[in-house]
């Protein structure tokens, strides 16, 4: 876990939960033991190596991910964005934006309690396919839409 | 101490729907000041929902998710008057925690 680069998601959920066991073992914190921050994915600067760092294996366009937005975004600083799994099982949703200096956006973990349906808003720096990428009995589906953006979000 | 969220949640045919809105910053870390320093990045990284003290949302967000980040999403069961409780965990270690009961 700590020399090699994690390949495998299943791995590094291991280690993750353990860290979270050793964690929650250690202190009673009030808050909860989260699984750890996937660093590497949120770092990722294109869309394959943050496929890469989440472990995401062949992901297909299915018509059964719904991702809702508009076509075009007056302000890229908030765009929001929403998406919907009617794979049975779903137990991941990610948004990635393509173009944006890193591409990773948001995750969501599906647990049982919760249906596959969530609602953000995300910043673009400029036009790009954005990307809801559903996890769903270690298989991943995505549904792409490209967001026009006619004033950037990331600007200073 | 960070400032508190705004959460709303209803309960309809046996879903709860959960709204929340954050004041944070999300700065990008890309960012430059007027004096051409780069503004580090400050953004909530991790976001816990509790209903009735169980854990049922767990997110993970990077900093591509807007200033004062909204967020709705959908609970299985829950009713009236349970407790619905949201909690952000930023890149500095801040974190902040806000209740609310289901309308």
């Amino acid at each position: 876990m700590t020399t090699l680069p994690t390949t495998s998601r299943r791995g590094f959920l291991r280690g993750a939960s353990a860290l979270g066991l050793a964690v929650s073992a250690l202190a009673a914190l009030p808050r909860l033991a989260l699984a750890a921050w996937n660093k590497a994915a949120f770092d990722a600067k294109a869309l394959p190596d943050a496929y890469k760092a989440m472990g995401v294996e062949n992901p297909t366009a299915s018509a059964d991910v719904q991702l809702i937005a508009s076509d075009i975004a007056e302000n890229g600083a908030v765009v929001p964005v929403q998406a919907i799994s009617k794979i049975p099982n779903t137990t991941q949703i990610s948004f990635l934006v393509e173009k944006n200096p890193n591409t990773l956006a948001a995750l969501f973990d599906i647990g049982p309690d919760m249906l596959p349906d969530v609602t953000t808003r995300l910043k673009m720096g400029q036009t790009s396919n954005v990307i809801a990428l559903v996890k769903a009995d270690g298989k991943y589906f995505t549904a792409t839409k490209e967001i026009k953006v006619t004033l950037g979000g990331c600007g200073g | 101490m960070p400032n508190p969220m705004k959460i709303r949640a209803t309960a309809k045919d046996g879903v709860t729907e959960v709204k929340v809105l954050m004041n944070h910053e999300m700065e990008t870390g890309f960012r430059k000041d007027s004096s051409g320093a780069v503004i580090p990045a400050w953004f909530i990284t991790d976001v816990t929902a509790k209903l009735k003290d169980k854990v049922v949302m767990q997110a993970q967000w990077g900093a591509s998710v807007s200033k004062n980040p909204f967020l709705a999403f959908k609970i299985k069961g829950g009713a009236a008057g349970d407790k619905v409780v949201v909690t952000w965990t930023d890149n500095k270690g801040e974190t902040r925690t806000d209740e609310t009961t289901i309308a």
